[in-house]
């Protein structure tokens, strides 16, 4: 059907695909309805409604903001950018500082991507590049299953499945081969920044797989071919035919998977020790920002606390709607004009 | 997963091994080759660890009880997750019964209406920065429009809170599946005397419908084991609820609390609602998709 060298007439060739579109619209041209002249009532009446419909996408997002940046004002005015950088959590003394949560919601996301970045790759090289085709499908199948686990799922086995090794094993390792470090220090609780970490990786790593096997499927085969007939090896071939030409894509793939991992609540919320505190171990309890709203938030007495809270949700929101826009805008620079494949 | 792309690599034999290729290229390429299956093992492992524990805790505790009775006082043994499992079906209907028409309607409106146009680009761009919105965020916006307003925690909040997640992930399927169906259809509809509502409803959606409940399921599927917007929303009760107006019991809410809590007792029932959780996700996709591959759905393909 659609065939993407459709010759599109001369008036309609300026549409380029605008925004960070991941699947590139099939049909380009027009549909009838746009140049409909002489609609009856039922018809404009329809195209109203729909149109209403699409406006509300807009009003949602602009609900969104209003309610956040009015809900925060209060705590906004009492402490202005001192906010972010105050390190003081103290809702019985009515002073708040977000500095603790920012901090482990930065440190874990990037350990989680530490993890989850090597691994998403690799088997995206393997699925792409390696595999079977028998073995693609099931294979592919499984990863994406990974993203319809709920969170508080991922949560209830990292408490009791995941906490315990690394309790039991992991941390004594690393605690007597990378002690001296200083990152892992003190007593191994399990629960912890490094929990939270790991449930992150898992939770991120089928985003950053399945974009990033977008993005290598992109890339024209003849690059494979010319390296490979220049005599390479078959990993060769991915690093310098494959990996190089879809980078610029496959950040963008890191990025969403950060993205993610910055909002992520509830299973961070179960393992990460929920302290306000900044440590240099990871071993150590931390608090992130999307799980103090979780745990704050209903139990918040006073206005000041309750818009404290809030404020922590509009710098939330504005770091991952900046995060997201520019991972999709990357992602969209090397998919672009591609006819849309894979996983819709 | 369909790649169409030729793949030499995995098609022919290798290249490498017909020419003179220095050891330590040769060595290169089987470790590569090496961590990235072990990549891929270490990847599914979790998946396999989580659904084995899922079903080796969860269903020794999944009885009839689970499904049937109430929630008992801690220290007491029984009792089960039904004012929950009442309450997300709950929740979960007023989110779509809010989100999908909306939803659907936006992507009408992007795929027959706004391609191209500069409307039609700010309502896509932004339902890809409202689908980015992490869903504590969600539950915030839910809390301070519901909420506030009404003074009280509710059901109600909830579900908005869960409609305003599925409504981006609805616009942008259906707008896609919309724009696999050849323009020639709409034509041809025209040309026939169809008017335009009634050739977009009948017609260009009706050939699309298959393509359009997928999305509408991966939605509903994502939002059902949402936690985070719950949680200030429609807050958790230990009793049946089903009044709009009241705090209401969610599956997801359950188990969070269920798995915090320090007792055996509510460890095993968090178990055992996650399975149910899980099996309630996994069978309203398939179901769906089983049922749009045969039957009269299958001539819309």
């Amino acid at each position: 059907m659609a065939d993407p060298a459709f010759p599109m007439s001369g008036s309609f060739q300026e549409l380029p695909a605008v925004g960070p579109q991941l699947a590139a619209p099939i049909e380009r041209r027009p549909s009838p309805l746009a140049h409909a002249h002489h609609a009856s009532w039922p018809d404009e009446l329809f195209r109203y409604a729909m149109w209403a419909c699409a406006a509300f996408v807009l009003v949602i997002l602009g609900l969104i903001v209003y309610e956040l940046v009015l809900n925060s004002r209060l705590s906004w005015n009492a402490f202005g950018f001192k906010f972010f950088g105050g390190q003081e959590w103290d809702p019985v003394q009515d002073h708040f500082g977000a500095l603790p949560f920012i901090y482990g919601t930065l440190v874990s996301s990037l350990l989680a991507l530490l993890i989850a970045v090597p691994l998403s790759i690799g088997t995206a090289v393997f699925l792409t590049e390696m595999c079977p085709v028998w073995l693609r499908g099931p294979l592919s199948f499984f990863t994406e299953l990974l993203a319809a686990i709920p969170s508080v799922i991922y949560g209830l086995w990292a408490i009791f499945v995941l906490v315990p090794i690394l309790r039991l094993y992991i941390q004594p390792l690393l605690a007597k081969t990378l002690g001296w470090t200083g990152l892992f220090e003190g007593p191994p609780f399990g629960i912890g920044m490094l929990a939270a970490g790991v449930v992150l990786a898992i939770m991120i790593i089928p985003v950053i797989s399945s974009l990033t096997r977008e993005v290598m499927s992109v890339v024209p085969s003849h690059q494979r071919e010319g390296v490979l007939a220049l005599g390479s090896t078959r990993w060769e071939m991915i690093r310098l035919g494959v990996l190089r030409n879809a980078r610029t894509g496959i950040v963008g793939a890191i990025i969403l998977g950060l993205g993610r991992a910055l909002g992520e609540t509830m299973a961070v919320t179960m393992v990460i020790g929920n302290r306000p505190e900044i440590a240099k171990s990871l071993f150590a309890p931390g608090y992130t920002m999307a799980s103090v709203i979780a745990n704050e938030f209903s139990e918040a007495t006073g206005d000041l606390y309750t818009s404290a809270l809030i404020e922590i949700g509009l710098a939330l929101f504005l770091v991952t709607i900046v995060v997201n826009a520019f991972a999709q805008f990357l992602v969209w620079s090397v998919t672009k004009g591609q006819p849309a494949r894979g996983n819709v | 997963m369909s790649d169409l792309t030729p793949n030499p690599a995995t098609n022919s034999p290798h290249p490498a091994e017909m020419l003179n290729v220095s050891l330590s290229r040769r060595i290169t390429d089987h470790v590569m080759t090496f961590l990235s299956v072990l990549a891929v093992v270490l990847v599914i492992a979790p998946l396999f660890a989580i659904f084995g524990y899922l079903v080796y805790k969860g269903i020794g505790s999944l009885d009839l009880n689970l499904l049937t009775k109430m929630p008992k006082p801690v220290g007491e043994v029984g009792g089960g997750m039904a004012n929950a499992i009442a309450g997300s079906a709950l929740i979960l209907g007023i989110a779509s019964l809010l989100g999908v028409p909306a939803g659907i309607g936006a992507g009408i409106y992007l795929a027959e209406y706004g391609r191209g146009g500069r409307f039609g680009a700010v309502v896509r761009f932004t339902s890809d920065v409202l689908n980015g919105v992490p869903s504590i965020v969600i539950g915030i916006v839910a809390y301070a429009i519901v909420v506030i307003r009404q003074k009280h925690f509710s059901a109600l909040a909830g579900g908005v809170a869960l409609a305003i997640m599925m409504i981006p992930t609805i616009t942008r399927t259906t707008e896609e599946m919309l724009l696999l169906v050849p323009t020639q259809i709409r034509e041809a509809a025209f040309g026939l005397g169809i008017s335009q509502w009634r050739t977009t409803l009948s017609i260009t959606l009706r050939t699309a419908l298959s393509g359009v409940i997928t999305g509408v399921m991966l939605a509903f599927a994502r939002v059902a084991g949402e936690t985070a917007p719950l949680l200030f929303t429609t807050l958790g009760n230990q009793y049946w609820s089903l009044n709009l107006n009241e705090p209401t019991a969610a599956l997801p809410l359950q188990i969070f609390t269920y798995a915090n809590s320090p007792f055996d007792e509510w460890h095993r029932q968090a178990w055992a609602g996650a399975l149910v959780l899980i099996v309630m996700i996994v069978l309203s996709v398939s179901a769906v998709r089983v049922a749009v591959s045969r039957g009269n759905l299958r001539g819309a393909r």
